[in-house]
């Protein structure tokens, strides 16, 4: 086993932004600042009062063009815990369907005075796009493929505290690479901490550009499942299904499936992760999903945690923003 | 005004501070929770806790307080260090609590820390017990153990306590800011 992660507080990092738009432009000791700083976040949603005042008089907008359960809930509750307020807008209702764009919706919310702007949408970019054309902190939710940060986030964090470190660790990454957010955002991060990743899919939804990242990219689930100690199964999409990229769900599944014969295959402390939601039966087996190494609800749980410490960390030293 | 205390005079007034908490609550008056504020109160703590011990003290809870997230100044000030973990695995209702930390200067940490007890719980009362306190108070917060009072530093100066366990001797140390 390699030596433990060392804390960033160690080497005197600071959190300089005031958005957190990818996982690609960060450091090393800026993921790992985040991490450390969502240690002391987890702690508050183990208290009786689940509240610290923290963000007491900032606003937060949850943004969301895309549908979400997880990642929005996730949010929201984070921004609660930090005694926030909260303003949900979804595109659905909203005057988005007369016409009005993403900027002006933006800048209109930002005119009734808020401080983050967490943003959900299916335009790679668009967070970035959004950045530059408001004052407050954004957050990226998920901007079409690109990148979903806090979900790379949550996800090393989980690693991390199932492991004690990120370096040296071999992670695959398995299903449709290619319309992936959260495969981007785990590549990213697990590489700048030191891990290997090993991109895993049909060579329809998993193209050989990827290893242009740094990553391997194998085709044969099989050739490579008894060497990982982590298995990030990603979800199917129905979308994918009915395409001419994919084929048979049955075939899917035998093939890339973590199915209970696969599993035997596998280091017997091998970590299960799934970002959610999950097509029990389809990338993976229920009893897996539900068993003892599986990390899907840790990452939920964390996921809480990471998203507090994002949501602190990028409003921290910002004048309060005046109506 | 002294510029320095060495080693030994920090531990006599270690010694004297936990020998004020035990004279407020004899061993007989049942359980305690000590809790110190991050950083060096929570060495302080650790430090006063083997003293308590001796004196008789046979229930003793511990915990380390982390202010960053209470502090009343959270949008004045740039980058922060590093927030650290909260720990308070004790239950501290109905029981005294004893808040112990290095330096009582504007009370605004103490504040603080009376806002966060407070997401905890009740306890019986909280007692401040500090080392030093060096006067320059802007809120009405006073200590109920403290060991060395310096009322009249400046402002232009820092009070320094050092702990071995953490900067590797014990010492005060009162010079202007900046001097190195």
């Amino acid at each position: 086993m390699g030596e433990r992660d060392t804390p960033a507080s160690s080497t005197d990092a600071r959190w300089t932004r005031r958005h957190l738009l990818s996982l690609e432009e960060l450091s090393a000791d800026e993921i790992r600042f985040v991490l450390d700083t969502a240690d002391s976040f987890k702690e508050v949603s183990t208290r009786s009062v689940k509240k610290v005042p923290a963000l007491r008089g900032r606003v937060m907008v949850n943004a969301f063009f895309e549908d979400s359960t997880r990642t929005r809930t996730s949010f929201s509750l984070a921004a609660q815990r930090l005694s926030a307020d909260i303003i949900d807008f979804s595109g659905k209702g909203s005057s988005v369907s007369k016409g009005e764009t993403l900027i002006d919706t933006a800048r209109n919310i930002e005119a009734m005075g808020v401080d983050v702007i967490v943003l959900r949408h299916a335009a790679a970019g668009s967070a970035e796009l959004l950045a530059r054309s408001v004052k407050c902190s954004v957050i990226n939710a998920g901007d079409g493929a690109h990148e979903h940060p806090t979900q790379g986030l949550l996800d090393i964090y989980t690693i991390r505290e199932r492991f004690g470190r990120i370096a040296g660790l071999k992670v695959a990454i398995v299903g449709d690479i290619a319309n992936s957010r959260v495969a981007r955002s785990n590549l990213w991060a697990l590489q700048k901490l030191g891990a290997e990743v090993i991109l895993v899919g049909p060579t329809t939804l998993l193209p050989k550009s990827f290893e242009a990242l740094g990553a391997r990219v194998v085709h044969d689930f099989d050739s490579v499942i008894g060497e990982v100690d982590v298995i990030n199964m990603l979800r199917v999409q129905n979308e994918r299904i009915k395409s001419s990229q994919f084929p048979t769900v049955r075939e899917f599944t035998s093939l890339f499936g973590l199915t209970s014969e696969r599993f035997q295959k596998c280091k017997p402390d091998v970590f299960v992760m799934h970002p959610g939601p999950m097509n029990r039966g389809i990338e993976i087996s229920s009893h897996i999903a539900d068993g003892p190494q599986s990390g899907i609800l840790t990452q939920v749980t964390n996921g809480l945690a990471v998203r507090m410490a994002v949501l602190y960390l990028v409003t921290q030293g910002t004048a309060f923003v005046s109506a | 005004m002294r510029a320095h205390y060495d080693g030994n005079e920090v531990r006599q007034m270690i010694e004297r501070l936990a020998s004020q908490i035990v004279a407020a609550y004899p061993p007989a008056t049942g359980p305690l929770t000590i809790v110190g504020i991050r950083t060096r109160g929570e060495v302080l703590a650790e430090r006063l806790v083997p003293l308590l011990h001796r004196a008789g003290h046979t229930n003793i809870g511990r915990g380390v307080l982390d202010i960053t997230l209470y502090r009343d100044d959270l949008s004045e000030i740039g980058p922060r260090p590093m927030v650290r973990p909260t720990r308070i695995d004790v239950d501290i209702n109905a029981r005294p609590l004893i808040l112990v930390d290095d330096v009582l200067f504007t009370g605004r940490t103490v504040r603080a820390g009376l806002d966060a007890l407070a997401d905890f719980g009740r306890p019986a009362a909280i007692r401040l017990a500090v080392l030093v306190d060096r006067g320059g108070r802007e809120l009405p917060i006073q200590p109920d153990y403290v060991s060395l009072v310096e009322r009249n530093v400046p402002i232009t100066h820092r009070v320094k306590v050092k702990l071995a366990e953490r900067d590797g001797v014990d010492e005060i140390v009162i010079d202007p800011r900046n001097a190195g």
